[in-house]
Parts: C-alpha cells; structure tokens; sequence
C-alpha cells in the first residue's frame, strides 16, 4: 500500500466539492469545465469552474474524478485551493502546491496533481476562448507516444519541477510508464533543459563578474613579483570568481601560472557548461586583467589532465 | 477489526499444525542434514520425509523433487537447465499472460540472441492451441506455461500443450504456483518434464518452494557449490522450511477434498457481486479456472480506490491496476485479454483459501455495492457514456 499523509485519506474518504456544477443561467455568472485524462490513460478530471464574469473570480469549483485515491484527493485539494481566486491567481497555482496542501505524494503519484493543475488550465483556457490546441504542451513532436505526451510537456515539467532522472518525470506525467521506449529520448531531454539552463547561469555569472569589472575603484595593475602575482591571481580567484560560480554549481581552481599564462580547471556546472569559454574570457580573464595585469590569458585545462599530473 | 484476508493467490496464511511441524528444527533438532553426526542425520531424516511428502502431493518420486527457496528460483533454474541441456536450439514458447519470473527471463534471454515466442490468449484468458501448434519447430528447446493464471484463475490445458512439446521434441516447464494445492496433480501420467511451485501459496512459509525434475529430463543446477539436493541446488538446506513445505503439501493433500466448499463460496460471492452491482463482469473463462480466484471488473472506477475502501472494513484483495503497483500500465494479464479500459482498471481479484467463511463472504457482499456506488458518483464516467467511452476504445485500438 501507499504511504499517504492522513490529509490524502481524509479527502479521499471524505472529498470536498465533488460534482458537476449545473448552468443555472444566472445572470453575471458562467459556468464552465475543464477535462484532463481518460479512461484509457486509467485516470481523468473533470473541473467545474463557476465564474464571476466581472470580477473574474471563482465562484465555486467542483470536480469529477476517475482514479486512485491521490487522483481524488488532489481533485478535491485544487477545488479548495482556487475557491475565491481570481482566474489569474487560479493560474498560478502549481502542482506543487496541490501536493503541499496534501502534506505531500508520493513521488509515483504526483501526476496526480499535475492532472489538477492542467484541468484548472484546460478549463480557464476554455473560459477564455484560447483553444486548447495552442497550448503550449499540445506543441511539437511526441515524447511518449502510449501516453501521447509532447516534447513540450516533457520540457516544462523538467523544468518547474528541477527533475533530474526519467523515472522522475514518469511518475511526474506518466511519459516513460508504458512501453518504455522513449525512457533514453526523456533522458536527453533532461541533459539538454540542465545544459540549456546551466547555459542561462554562465550568462549571468558573466554579466555580473563583468559589473563588478566595471565598478571596480582598483586602480591600474602594480609592478608584482611571480610570487605575488600568483599569491594575488589565488586571492582574486578565491574572493571574487569561485564564490559567483559555487552559487551556481560550478568551481574554478587555480592549476598553473607560467608568465601571462594563467590556467585553472572548471568544475562542477562550469565544467560541463558549452558556454565556458564565454565565463573564462568575458569574465575571469577580464577580471585577472584588470586587477593583476591586461596581459594575462586564461584557459583552461582539462581535469582528468590534471589529475593525470598528479594535483 | 478482524481482517477479511481474500488475497489468498498473493499469500496464505500459515497453517497452524505447519508451525508446529517445523518450530522443533528451529530449535532443537538444528544440526546440519549433511553431517554425517547422528545429531544432523535425524535432521536428514525429516527432510527426505518432507520430500516424500512433496512428491505424494504431486504424485512425483521422491527423487524428482528439487527443494528452492521460492517460485522464481524454480522458474529461472527451470528455464535455464533447459536450455542448457539443449544448446543448439535457441526457441523458447511461452504466453503473454505469464509471472514476471518467467517473462523477465524470457527478455533476458532474447538479449542474448534466444527467439521467443508469446502465446497470446482470447478474452477468456485462453491460449490458442492453434497458434501453439503453429509456433513448435525442430529449434523449440522449451514450451513454459503457467498452470492456472494467478489474476484470473484460468487454468491452461496443460496436458495437450505437453503431448505438442514432446511431439516437437522441446521440454515441457509449466509454472504451478498457483495451481498445487488447488487442483489435483499426478505427475507420474502427466506430459509435464518440469513444474515449479511455491510455498507460501499452500499455507506454507514464504521462502520456500520446490522444482519437479523427472526422471532422465537433463538438468543444470543454477546454484553451483556443496552436494546438497544430488548437486542439483548446492547450498545447506532451509530445514525447517523444507518441513514446514513438507506439512503444507500433506495437508493440501488432505483439503483437496474441500475445495468445493471454497467454490461454493467463490460462487456466492461472484453471483452476489454481479447481481447487486451492474455493469460488472468476471473476467476470464468461468468453466477453466481455479476454485478459489474471482476477478471481476467494476466498470468507470479504479482499481486502487476501490482497495482503499475495502481496506477501511479491514477486507483485503488485490487489484489488476496500475495504481497499487507501482506501474503505469494496468495489469498485463487483462491486457492481453483485451479488456476494455472500463473494465480493465477498476478489476479486484478476490482469491479465498479452506479458511475463508460464509460470514466473510457476506460481509464483502454487504461493503461492496455503496463503495462501488460511492466512487461511481465521483467518476466523471458512467453507463450513459458507455457509446461514447466504446467509440474512444476504438479509436485506440486502431
């Protein structure tokens, strides 16, 4: 059995707000719902939705289940959670927070609150009038097709939930749990949203290290012995470089200096990162000219050589 | 609360006299059977009785009894002497509907250059015997059926399905675990070169199981070592499991003249199900099949839910749904019976045992019909969509 939180059982054996919710032509309110799943997937959602057409907020939410005891539990916790929101607010309630209102799922049944939160887009959406086809989840090539899940859908979840391994996003929105076959694609998937963001961080790491470039009061490099200016590049590298890139992952580690040569070893994020070039030159390089000499070069050197030499 | 155990093809309960059977080699009688000490040689002593027992339940000789430790050890050493008593032939038949002991070998072995061939069944639940005949060839090494069928209790024709094997010179495994105990077995007339059962599935402990091995069949031991079991599964005996086996498989003996009382029950409650709750169905061919498993389809509710509720009046069974497997896909067994989603998900399989009552029976009978009207009034679907959901089945199939 499951090891659900007592507020899961609670609201399966007792669901808040399950039903229909009929049109009852009442002036200055619509009525309106929003369906994900089906019987063939072995789970779906009906959200019914009662909206204040001028204040754009919800009246009332009601909901059909078929699935396990998480599907309508988690049912039953979106209706409480978008109960009294406006429809903007509604939207912005993630999947994450249907399972902390349930004191958590298990990992294997947080599609279950996925499901909640694409029933509450699906019936917005139609609200709306923005057809469910422009989704952007609808868009391009299908990851998995036993549960006819898109590439799109794949990569958001990827990305909103950080998940780190297929089986993750299996148990996220069932992509993977049937046939298999697109397990080693959802895998690659997850390797290039980490390398499109880690791409995102080097950026930033980059334009800040290049800020505080700009502000710096240094003044011009001094004439510095070999000693110190090894000691000084060290100092630079341990106060200012590595702090911005442990933040995101990364390291950096002085290996060698031999004139203006200076190189170090990136790793962590940085390591793997394609944009590392564009961290070393635009950013350390920049900053270790402008604060030791304008004729250092940077470059890095591959760890596994360096090890090789024995560091 | 006292617990409604229906989960009986899972797991038994221990019956109490097996208990008293093996707690004196847990105890005092704890020599080794391979000494050669008079202290381990009692021991020895109540194992080749427990074979002999065995072997009587399965109207085997005692020496065609290979002891394990489960039915997936029995499976595998199965599958694997055969083939290596065979290396030229590199074809395996089995069913679709299959344990995973079984399947996941048979993957394995398509790994490593072997063809297989999956049987598949009707919406009863039945292999085509036509489709078997078609797929024997001279390179069929082994034909690997189960007996009954642990989900629906669809029992194979086994017998025809051994004369064919023989006929196409392949060894004949079938995988008995759910079938000892349940049906009668008498090995010696039988077309059967190997059968695997388990322990726990008779009121024995879990751990424990045993192989049939006959005669001149060649054999591969899986577990390489000491001489134990004539060198056919090295490793010091799991004593009082094997006694515990041995009393488990004499008092099977005993119940099969009791299991139409456990079909009796079975009955009553399949009919009492079926005719107080519509749009339900029993899934699997009702005239082959074991006395003690139901499984019944509640169509537009899930499986899981339904257990869930069960559970609270302490009523335990199992379901065929993804959700309490930790699987995506729905079970793989109504799958290839080609059920359809309605029914696929929400299917609960009831198995009783010779301690199953009347009383119980009734209690089931009296939860069941508001638990299934209470998730049907969750359920966005229901029989007024029965065309739409037929016509979206459809379009799937296709």
């Amino acid at each position: 059995m499951w090891d659900y939180t007592d507020k899961v059982l609670e609201l399966f054996y007792n669901p808040k707000n399950q039903g229909a919710i009929e049109n009852s032509d009442e002036s200055g309110v619509a009525v309106v719902f929003g369906e994900v799943g089906s019987i063939a997937c072995g789970d779906a959602l009906r959200l019914h939705l009662k909206i204040e057409v001028d204040s754009d907020k919800i009246l009332d939410a009601r909901f059909q289940t078929f699935g396990c005891t998480s599907a309508i539990a988690s049912s039953s916790a979106l209706t409480e959670l978008i109960k009294g929101l406006t429809l903007d607010a509604a939207l912005k309630v993630t999947n994450k927070e249907i399972a902390e209102y349930l004191g958590g799922l298990p990992e294997a049944k947080m599609h279950c609150s996925v499901m909640g939160q694409e029933a509450l887009e699906a019936a917005i959406f139609k609200y709306r009038g923005i057809p469910v086809v422009a989704h952007d989840d609808d868009e391009g090539a299908l990851v998995c097709s036993c549960f006819g899940i898109s590439e799109a859908k794949v990569r958001r979840v990827i990305q909103e939930n950080n998940l780190t391994t297929a089986e993750q996003v299996t148990s996220y929105i069932k992509a993977g749990g049937g046939c298999g076959s697109c397990l080693a694609n959802i895998d690659d998937l997850i390797a290039t949203v980490k390398q499109e963001s880690a791409v995102g961080t080097s950026y930033k790491i980059s334009t800040q290290i290049a800020a505080n470039i700009a502000t710096t009061q240094e003044q011009s490099p001094r004439a510095l012995t070999t000693v110190q200016k090894i000691a000084l590049i060290q100092k630079i590298l341990d106060e200012e470089v590595r702090p911005l890139l442990i933040a995101d992952g990364g390291d950096i580690e002085l290996y060698d200096v031999d004139g203006d040569r200076v190189q170090v070893v990136l790793q962590g994020a940085c390591g793997s990162c394609p944009s590392s070039t564009a961290t070393l030159k635009v950013a350390v390089e920049a900053k270790l000219q402008e604060r030791v000499s304008p004729s250092l070069r940077v470059e890095a050197v591959d760890p596994l050589f360096s090890l090789a030499k024995g560091r | 609360m006292n617990v409604i155990y229906l989960d009986n093809n899972a797991t038994t309960k221990v019956d109490e006299q097996v208990i008293q059977a093996m707690l004196p080699y847990l105890t005092e009688f704890y020599g080794n059977p391979s000494s050669m000490h008079s202290f381990g040689g009692q021991v020895g002593k109540a194992v080749r009785e427990a074979r002999a027992q065995v072997a009587a339940l399965l109207g085997a000789e005692d020496s065609e009894i290979i002891f394990t430790s489960c039915g997936t050890e029995g499976n595998n050493a199965a599958i694997k002497a055969a083939l290596a008593a065979q290396p030229d032939k590199r074809h395996i038949i089995t069913t679709q509907v299959e344990h995973a002991a079984i399947l996941n070998v048979c993957k394995l072995l398509e790994k490593q250059g072997y063809t297989v061939t999956y049987l598949s069944v009707d919406r009863k639940g039945q292999i085509d015997l036509m489709e078997l005949e078609a797929s024997l060839t001279g390179n069929t090494a082994l034909v690997s059926t189960m007996y009954a069928n642990n989900e629906t209790g669809v029992v194979f024709p086994i017998e025809q399905i051994g004369l064919w094997a023989k006929d196409a010179g392949a060894i004949f495994h079938v995988d008995a675990v759910q079938a000892v105990g349940k049906i009668p077995l008498n090995l010696k007339t039988s077309s059967i070169d190997m059968l695997t059962l388990s322990g726990h599935k008779l009121h024995a402990p879990k751990g424990m199981g045993a192989l049939y091995v006959r005669r001149g069949v060649r054999f591969r031991p899986l577990l390489i070592g000491g001489h134990q079991e004539r060198g056919r599964r090295a490793g010091t005996e799991n004593v009082p499991g094997i006694i515990g086996l041995g009393k488990a498989a004499e008092l099977a003996q005993v119940h099969l003249k009791d299991v139409q009382r456990e079909k009796a029950l079975r009955d009553r409650l399949e009919k009492g199900l079926l005719s107080t709750i519509n749009d339900t169905e029993v899934n699997g061919d009702i005239t082959q099949r074991l006395p003690n498993t139901t499984s019944i389809g509640f169509k537009y509710i899930e499986g899981e839910a339904i257990l869930l509720s069960l559970n609270q009046y302490g009523i335990c069974a199992s379901s065929g749904s993804a959700c309490t497997s930790g699987s995506l896909e729905p079970s793989h067994v109504l799958r290839a019976m080609g059920l359809p989603y309605t029914t696929l998900h929400g299917s609960i399989r009831f198995s009783l045992s010779r301690y199953t009552t009347e009383a119980e029976i009734d209690r089931v009978l009296e939860v069941m019909p508001p638990i299934v009207e209470r998730l049907r009034t969750i359920s966005p679907f229901n029989n007024d969509q029965a065309d739409w959901l037929q016509g979206r089945e459809e379009a799937l199939a296709h």
